[in-house]
């Protein structure tokens, strides 16, 4: 089956101070249509730009990028984005913030259809007692159940998820994960969620990709997660596939920043070697 | 309760009372003794009487009472700042939006931002023969500017995320303008809307001066020249007022825009 988003020997970098710094390096990705995978690496290994790439908000310097068997070229509702910080426009109400993308997606429908379409996606996160407020009197997670339903009311062919919950406490984080799998559960959009906690992405994902760490990061061999939905967090700890990929993400994740050390230090003794010899 | 209260009076009330009280202590110690033109507090008050307490007065055409004059310059102020800010807004927004015209006009503007009402106004003048539009030529050449600035930098200062949610929703360019850069630069717009108000009626005096138009301005000018030097305070204390109201007011309205 041909995969339903493909990136293919993406490289990305940026120009700084001191020349081009490589954030990824020769990057392949397939994710087949339905499929939810999370890609789980350090914080400041690339997993925003890698984002960036799939929304089509920056385009990589080589490879290409599809989705649907379509070139990405530029940003566009067809891929949903829930922004690590919410990305609320703080000067509309959780309905109005919604509406905005329903507007701008199904600007065919009747008026009373595209109001609908809204209210259902707020009642779906459970927020129809505050659709009337505005994203300053919301809390952190009632923020980003409004940035994950205005992503879903725009019915996108894919869902992109960067670190979704990085900002929130450990207690709304697990209400929402639970959330995010019902709804997930519900209609299985392809979904590519970015994170740096192994164990959010094992109770969500069918397929877990760590991402190696920077500068030049690329993404390590996959690893499925063949428990059975509906996951249980609490039974989740004693199953015995839990542990198995848990340390194979982990075994990755820090052999490769052992690694980066590594080369770092071998490139550094040069100029240390010529730093002490000009003070000779 | 009591006490809670004479807190609050000393806090509220007595501290700027007191202030005021040492600065007309210091005008009368001044007028008392090293320059005995300046008139005294008590006479100032003397003469104004007619002035301010039949403010809407009108005895002639540079004789009217202190309110009616200062609702001439209110006018003519209002006039000069409408046509600032029609102007500066979308000057400020197509700064802020394009680099291209950044560096092609922020230069001319850095050079004409400090130029001093005094000079505006007999370029005024030339341009339209006539002192009315010139003044007001005057007013909307020297407040534009922090509305310019401010527009632009709020332009400049709007969170990448929000441009990124208008290119994944793929707004229109007008949508784009309406729906996301205007509300987000809106508290940045009424600050320099509130600072280019705060410099038309600075420069109102100076419109007034050299042009005579019957106003605050202009009647502070008539009376240096007729000698009746109390109402040239009586002018001061009226246009410092006033700006002061209007400022609170603008406050009032920019906190009610504020987003976020």
């Amino acid at each position: 089956m041909k995969p339903f988003v493909e990136l293919s020997s993406v490289s990305k970098g940026f120009a700084s101070a001191s020349g081009r710094v490589s954030v990824l390096e020769n990057v392949n990705l397939q994710v087949a249509e339905g499929e939810f995978v999370a890609i789980v690496g350090y914080s400041g290994s690339g997993k925003t730009t890698l984002v960036s790439l799939l929304a089509g908000l920056l385009r990589p310097d080589t490879g290409s990028v599809n989705v649907a068997g379509k070139p990405v070229l530029g940003p566009g509702p067809d891929r949903g984005v829930v922004f690590q910080n919410y990305s609320l426009l703080p000067w509309l109400t959780v309905f109005e913030n919604i509406h905005l993308a329903v507007e701008q997606v199904f600007s065919r429908d009747t008026d009373a259809a595209k109001r609908a379409r809204t209210e259902r996606y707020i009642q779906l996160v459970n927020l129809s007692h505050a659709k009337d407020r505005k994203p300053g009197q919301l809390s952190g997670g009632m923020r980003q159940r409004v940035s994950v339903a205005r992503a879903l009311a725009m019915d996108p062919k894919v869902l992109l998820l960067d670190e979704p919950l990085g900002a929130l406490d450990a207690l709304t984080r697990a209400t929402l994960q639970t959330e995010i799998s019902r709804i997930w559960q519900a209609d299985r959009k392809t979904v590519v969620m970015i994170t740096n906690d192994v164990d959010e992405a094992i109770l969500l994902a069918d397929r877990i990709i760590p991402l190696s760490a920077g500068p030049s990061a690329t993404l390590g061999p996959a690893v499925s997660v063949e428990i059975e939905r509906p996951r249980d967090r609490k039974a989740l700890n004693h199953h015995p596939d839990f542990k198995h990929v848990r340390s194979r993400v982990i075994e990755y994740l820090l052999g490769s920043a052992a690694q980066r050390r590594a080369t770092r230090s071998r490139e550094s003794v040069p100029i240390t070697l010529a730093k002490a010899l000009e003070g000779t | 309760m009591l006490k809670f209260a004479s807190a609050r009076w000393s806090k509220g009330l007595f501290l700027p009372l007191l202030g005021i009280s040492f600065v007309v202590a210091a005008w009368a110690l001044t007028s008392s003794t090293w320059a005995p033109a300046l008139p005294s507090p008590a006479r100032t008050w003397e003469v104004s009487k007619p002035y301010i307490l039949a403010p809407f007065e009108k005895r002639g055409e540079l004789d009217q009472g202190i309110l009616r004059f200062t609702w001439y310059s209110l006018i003519r102020v209002a006039k000069g700042y409408l046509l600032a800010i029609l102007f500066g807004t979308p000057l400020g927004l197509l700064l802020g939006v394009s680099k291209w015209f950044t560096r092609s006009f922020d230069p001319i503007i850095q050079i004409l931002r400090p130029v001093s009402p005094l000079a505006w106004l007999p370029l005024g003048l030339v341009i339209f023969q006539k002192p009315e539009p010139a003044g007001i030529f005057t007013i909307a050449m020297c407040s534009m500017w922090p509305t310019v600035l401010n527009t632009a930098l709020g332009v400049r200062s709007i969170p990448q995320d929000y441009l990124n949610v208008a290119r994944v929703l793929q707004l229109s360019r007008r949508k784009t303008l309406f729906r996301v850069l205007l509300p987000a630069a809106l508290p940045y717009m009424f600050t320099g809307f509130r600072l280019s108000l705060g410099i038309a009626w600075l420069v109102i005096v100076a419109a007034e001066m050299l042009t005579g138009a019957p106003g605050v301005g202009g009647f502070l000018w008539q009376e240096y020249n007729a000698l009746i030097y109390e109402h040239i305070i009586l002018c001061i204390i009226t246009i410092g007022v006033v700006g002061f109201g209007l400022d609170r007011l603008m406050g009032l309205v920019e906190r009610r825009f504020k987003t976020g």
